[in-house]
């Protein structure tokens, strides 16, 4: 028969893993948490900067990446320290509700739209964004939608709006995906279709097949992205010395030396934007 | 054997029923110390049934079971019943009797040491460590003997305990079966084998369609009967 | 097929490269499927257990929500941790959004009806081989819980394997209440969900063939310490 006793040795075993699951554990003041998007941390920008951060302030920084949307929701409710995004309207929002401190332009990037090599809506010759978009719809060519209230959802919508489009789903060439970046990226890859990207998604996704970047550079596709300290009045346990500390670090010469840095096959995905780093 | 005796019992008018069909008709029975008391009857007359309300397993509808001045729980601690097929648990052979006497509040080196002993009793000694299902039917229903024997019981209920061996097996049980009588413990046995009945009942209870048509010493009751259904079943000629 | 036959060959690579990233990946998938699986057992089994001998009023209808409990959607499961814990949440001052202790709790919740319910199916069915001979013994209903677990622990052993396979296939709960956070919260499933969204689709599918590897090592291991603490389980499959 087999020792009753082995078993609870084996259960004791689990249950102090169970008591200790994060392994030898920081100190509290010394860990922050930052709500971004997907665009920063799919790109691999945090994966590049962070660890430049830590050494110099011993601080951890912990991202939890997701839409634009839910990245203020986590905010508001206090469960992150920073918030980094993307959609300045949502973020003077979150601040005239007294949420954030104080919102710091940090970097920018742009949206490009990427579509079927062949191009079926001859957007790469569109003078301007609107005349792109018009033509996808006289077209009907299909277009992704992110459809999940993220920064670039917010921003594609804005833009049909400014083209004097209403895409209804009803027309069958516009679809809603309801999905982050990456999985928007392989639907429209698989289909394939038109979507509007953040370049730096863009520049790092593996799974192109014959999707091809299409129009880019306009004025109305900046993608300023800001940094924002939860406001420890509305949330007391937020970690301000170290979040502010966070801040200033991005903001500062070598923070945006930093982020200026990060290439992919030798292209910048985002372009220091601090007020204290312009020339 | 330890502690006051809890004999005699008495079964007071017990009727049991199974969905709406009476199982057991207002049966009355005495069982006294130190006696062998058969309850003799042919298939489906009821006398597991008997055994199980009296050892208390099953709740009778209606009548009482009395134990000598004591109360069917502290009564319970002082019997053992060995069914008709073993039922075992999925452990070592010694392991299986030292649950059981665990289950009396008995310290494990202490029940390790009376579940050796049984073993050895019903001659089961070289098979301690093997697993209790392997063992073949004559020895796996030695071993629900030993189990009740290590409790020490004063009280005996044995539910047909041969009728699924071998004649040989069956031999074997009914050896330990006149062992444990000449202890001294009282046995209530239900058979529907006239052979056996004759061989182990001092005391018998004749039961038919749940009722308990005769009731007495053994050698009366045997040799003549009163009812024209014991005289049947004695020729072997009763159809239930 | 050239996609697939390029899993297979990143998941080559990233098991030979021996990559720190990858295996810090694999022992805290592993620490908290296991954790979250501990804990199940610790309510489920003898949750299930009490469910297999007790009879109370309401208790069919538990027994059907538990049962319906076991299809839970992770990402719901997920989400009403994430409200609970939330710092607005009822359990925000525990502070452990976004750390592994979440991640174990939510998948705690999506394992405890599996081990629950299972054992509830296994321990039933002994129940009724055993109710009357446990009885006899003087075992409470309370006290034949742990007799049933340890004689049903072959099958149990599956229940439990079964479980596990919840906690590692999901990632819908883990990716919410853990926040997916790089060399803290990220498992498996998490990284194969990233990589998924960044294209990488190879390197998901190496992932994911790891994952399954894992599984594969781990179920022959616990079958291999099933065999050989009980041998006759493992001849007949699965024990009665």
């Amino acid at each position: 028969m087999v020792n009753e006793g082995a078993y609870l040795t084996l259960g004791a075993a689990i249950l102090s893993l169970v008591c200790f699951p994060a392994g030898p554990v920081l100190a509290k003041d010394k860990t922050i948490r930052v709500a971004s998007t997907t665009s920063t941390e799919a790109s691999g920008l945090f994966g590049y900067i962070l660890p430049q951060f830590t050494r110099k302030t011993g601080i951890a920084v912990r991202v939890v990446a997701v839409g634009t949307g839910q990245a203020i929701r986590l905010a508001r409710r206090g469960d992150v320290d920073v918030l980094l995004v993307h959609h300045k309207p949502s973020e003077e929002k979150f601040l005239r509700e007294g949420y954030g401190l104080r919102r710091h332009p940090l970097m920018f990037n742009d949206f490009v739209i990427v579509g079927p090599k062949r191009d079926p809506a001859k957007i790469k010759e569109a003078a301007d964004i609107t005349q792109a978009l018009m033509r996808i719809r006289d077209a009907m060519a299909t277009f992704l939608s992110r459809g999940d209230d993220s920064g670039t959802h917010k921003r594609e919508r804005r833009l049909w709006r400014m083209a004097g489009i209403d895409p209804s789903v009803q027309q069958g060439w516009y679809r809603e995906i309801g999905a982050g970046m990456g999985r928007t990226l392989n639907i429209a890859a698989a289909m394939p279709a038109y979507t509007l990207v953040d370049r730096g998604t863009w520049l790092s996704f593996a799974n192109r097949r014959s999707l091809v970047l299409l129009f880019e550079g306009d004025y109305l596709l900046r993608n300023p992205y800001g940094v924002i300290v939860v406001n420890p009045q509305k949330h007391p346990h937020v970690n301000v010395r170290a979040a502010q500390s966070f801040v200033r670090w991005l903001l500062s010469p070598s923070g945006q030396r930093a982020i200026g840095s990060f290439r992919i096959d030798g292209k910048v995905l985002f372009y220091p934007h601090a007020r204290s780093a312009r020339p | 054997m330890q502690g006051p005796s809890i004999l005699p019992l008495a079964l007071e008018n017990i009727s049991l029923q199974h969905e709406g069909l009476p199982i057991l008709d207002r049966i009355n029975m005495l069982v006294a110390r130190q006696r062998t008391t058969v309850v003799l009857g042919p298939n489906g007359a009821g006398k597991s049934m008997v055994l199980k309300v009296a050892h208390g397993l099953i709740s009778p509808d209606a009548g009482h079971v009395r134990w000598s001045n004591l109360s069917g729980a502290k009564a319970q601690t002082r019997q053992a019943m060995v069914f008709q097929k073993p039922v075992l648990l999925n452990r070592s052979v010694l392991s299986n009797i030292v649950h059981a006497v665990r289950l009396q509040g008995i310290d494990k080196a202490a029940a390790v040491h009376r579940a050796h002993m049984a073993l050895e009793r019903v001659g089961l000694g070289d098979l301690a460590g093997r697993r209790a299902r392997s063992l073949s039917g004559g020895e796996q229903q030695r071993l629900t003997f030993a189990r009740a024997w290590a409790r020490d019981p004063e009280v005996l209920f044995l539910d047909e305990p041969t009728a699924s061996l071998d004649p040989a097996a069956g031999w074997g049980i009914e050896e330990i079966i006149v062992e444990l009588r000449r202890e001294g413990r009282t046995v209530i046995l239900s058979t529907h084998d006239l052979a056996m009945a004759r061989r182990l009942a001092d005391d018998l209870v004749f039961l038919h369609r749940g009722r308990a048509l005769e009731a007495g010493a053994a050698a009366t009751l045997l040799t003549a009967p009163r009812t024209a259904e014991l005289e049947a079943f004695l020729k072997g000629e009763l159809r239930w | 097929m050239t996609d697939i036959a390029a899993g297979f060959a990143a998941a080559f690579q990233l098991l030979l490269s021996f990559d720190a990233g990858l295996w810090e990946i694999i022992a805290l998938s592993l620490e908290v499927n296991l954790a979250a699986v501990f804990l199940s057992c610790l309510i489920g089994l003898p949750l299930g257990g009490a469910l297999a001998v007790y009879r109370f009023r309401g208790r069919k209808a538990l027994i059907i929500l538990i049962n319906a409990l076991m299809g839970l959607p992770p990402v719901v499961v997920g989400l009403m941790i994430y409200l609970m814990l939330s710092r607005s949440g009822p359990l925000g001052s525990l502070n452990i959004l976004f750390t592994p202790g979440a991640m174990i709790i939510a998948q705690a919740i999506l394992v405890t009806p599996i081990v629950t319910a299972l054992t509830r199916q296994i321990t039933e069915a002994l129940w009724l081989d055993y109710r009357e001979q446990l009885t006899s013994l003087g075992s409470s209903r309370m006290r034949a819980i742990p007799t049933l677990l340890w004689d049903g622990r072959a099958a149990l052993f599956t229940a439990v394997l079964a479980g596990f396979g919840r906690a590692a296939a999901e990632v819908g709960a883990v990716i919410i209440v853990g926040g997916n956070i790089a060399h803290h919260t990220r498992t498996m499933t998490t990284a194969i969900a990233l990589e998924t969204g960044r294209g990488n689709l190879a390197l998901a599918l190496g992932l994911g063939i790891v994952l399954v590897t894992l599984a594969i090592l781990l179920n022959t291991a616990a079958w291999m310490v099933r065999e050989r603490s009980m041998p006759e389980a493992a001849l007949l499959g699965v024990d009665r």
